[in-house]
């Protein structure tokens, strides 16, 4: 794919909200490219809770966080989204030409007229546990994903969790490392019966060590871990050799990079209008959870509403020369023959 | 009834509970720095608190999902629950909860 791309809409965020934004704007023949950090579609609904049902959508009774995000994604499947997955929006700037340019953190650059926030509570990081000084091994001899195996090869390896990434990258480590131990806070799991069991036997025949403990301090110099303070439930504490500790707890949301675009923010929110649901800065709009406005109600609902009147407003930015003719999907022939319908 | 609820920074003050109402709920209306990210789902573990000695062994234990929802909670403790999970009552009259890290 060409780099920057060009387009008529960037979509920051791809969970319920941006997902519909692209139906809206679609309808409207807007092409859409979108950004998320998540590696999938779906946003919370997909990263909290796929499983749950949700009772509060308009006409579907019932539906999970997985069905929701699916639907959404078929509902979409017409306007031919792009979807540029495991990156964070990161920089946006105004170009000469009154367009926007949006960064990606993987360098990634998307220009487009008109920018779309649907990014809910900003980005899902990793959760990084309140171990004093941490931020300084960070990099370097703490990480909080596995990216290049290699980087692990023959190490002293601390993994600190009870989830599925602990114990997959528990028993994916172990036959690399010089030594693994994996330490958490209880002898339970909420991870995959086979990778608890794979773990348990790896642990019977002495290639790692389970310990029930939490970090409670770091030990090292110039970002690089030497050992960590272990303390166990019963708050005895002793010192464990270590030179790579990966904390896996799983993520957080926080707002990051949108911070620092420059945009009119109220706690962390994006203030808009409610008739264009558009920020203070002309041509970024800010839909969903990521917006407030006198009323804002934090509901599915109320961001598919946004999405279809930010649409009406984002037409006349990307074709001002345009009259927008308002149609219905039962009644008019073109958007049907855009649905793939007619 | 009321719930004595310390922050990150160690200040304590009272606050009002509600009968029906999650303690989540309570302390993140009353200011405190709860993220409750999933909205109370027991799906994120970001509304971890610490229940003082006494008061713990007081509440309804934590269910299954519950428990597991705190392997991906920060700094656990014996004493640690969600506090989405715990639903106010005439008889946590006083339950004395601290916010943990995050």
């Amino acid at each position: 794919m060409s780099n920057p791309i060009e387009t008529d809409v960037a979509v920051i965020g791809a969970g319920p909200i941006g997902l519909f934004a692209v139906f809206e704007l679609g309808l409207l023949d807007l092409k859409c490219h979108l950004i998320d950090i998540l590696d999938r579609p779906g946003g919370q609904c997909t990263e909290l809770y796929p499983e749950k049902p949700i009772y509060d959508i308009p006409g579907l009774p019932i539906v999970t966080g997985q069905e929701l995000t699916d639907r959404l994604l078929e509902q979409a499947k017409p306007f031919s989204p792009t979807f540029h997955l495991s990156q964070m929006a990161s920089a946006l700037t105004k170009l000469d030409d009154g367009r926007w340019k949006l960064t990606s953190d993987v360098g990634m650059e998307i220009i487009a007229p008109v920018v779309v926030i649907a990014a809910g509570g900003g980005s899902f990081v990793p959760k990084r546990p309140p171990i004093p000084g941490i931020e300084s091994y960070e990099g370097k001899s703490v990480h909080y994903a596995v990216r290049k195996m290699d980087q692990f090869r023959g190490k002293n390896i601390l993994i600190a969790g009870g989830g599925d990434s602990a114990l997959d990258w528990t028993i994916n480590l172990a036959p690399i490392a010089a030594k693994l131990t994996l330490v958490h806070h209880r002898d339970g799991f909420r991870a995959a019966q086979h990778s608890v069991n794979q773990m348990r036997e790896l642990a019977a025949h002495g290639k790692i060590n389970f310990e029930i403990a939490s970090v409670k301090a770091l030990h090292g110099e110039d970002g690089q871990l030497h050992a960590v303070t272990l303390a166990n439930p019963e708050k005895k504490e002793w010192e464990h050799a270590c030179d790579m500790l990966i904390p896996f707890f799983g993520l957080t949301i926080k707002l990051g990079p949108i911070a620092d675009f420059g945009l009119n923010l109220t706690e962390n929110l994006i203030a808009v209008d409610t008739a264009k649901f558009e920020s203070t800065t002309p041509g970024i709009f800010a839909i969903g959870d990521i917006n407030t406005y006198p009323g804002k109600l934090k509901l599915i609902l109320s961001g598919f509403h946004e999405a279809a009147l930010m649409a009406q407003s984002a037409f006349h930015i990307v074709k001002p020369n345009e009259k927008l003719r308002f149609q219905y999907t039962t009644s008019s022939s073109s958007l049907q023959k855009k649905l793939g319908v007619a | 009834m009321k719930i004595v609820a310390t922050d990150r920074k160690g200040a304590t003050r009272d606050v009002e509970g509600r009968d029906g109402w999650s303690v989540m709920e309570i302390l993140r209306d009353a200011g405190f720095d709860i993220a409750a990210e999933c909205g109370g789902a027991c799906a994120c573990a970001t509304c971890h608190v610490y229940v003082t000695d006494g008061w713990y062994e007081k509440l309804s234990p934590p269910s299954d999902a519950e428990i597991d929802m705190l392997d991906m909670a920060l700094a656990v403790e014996p004493n640690s629950r969600l506090s989405c999970q715990i639903t106010c009552a005439p008889e946590l009259d006083g339950i004395a909860i601290t916010v943990a890290p995050e």
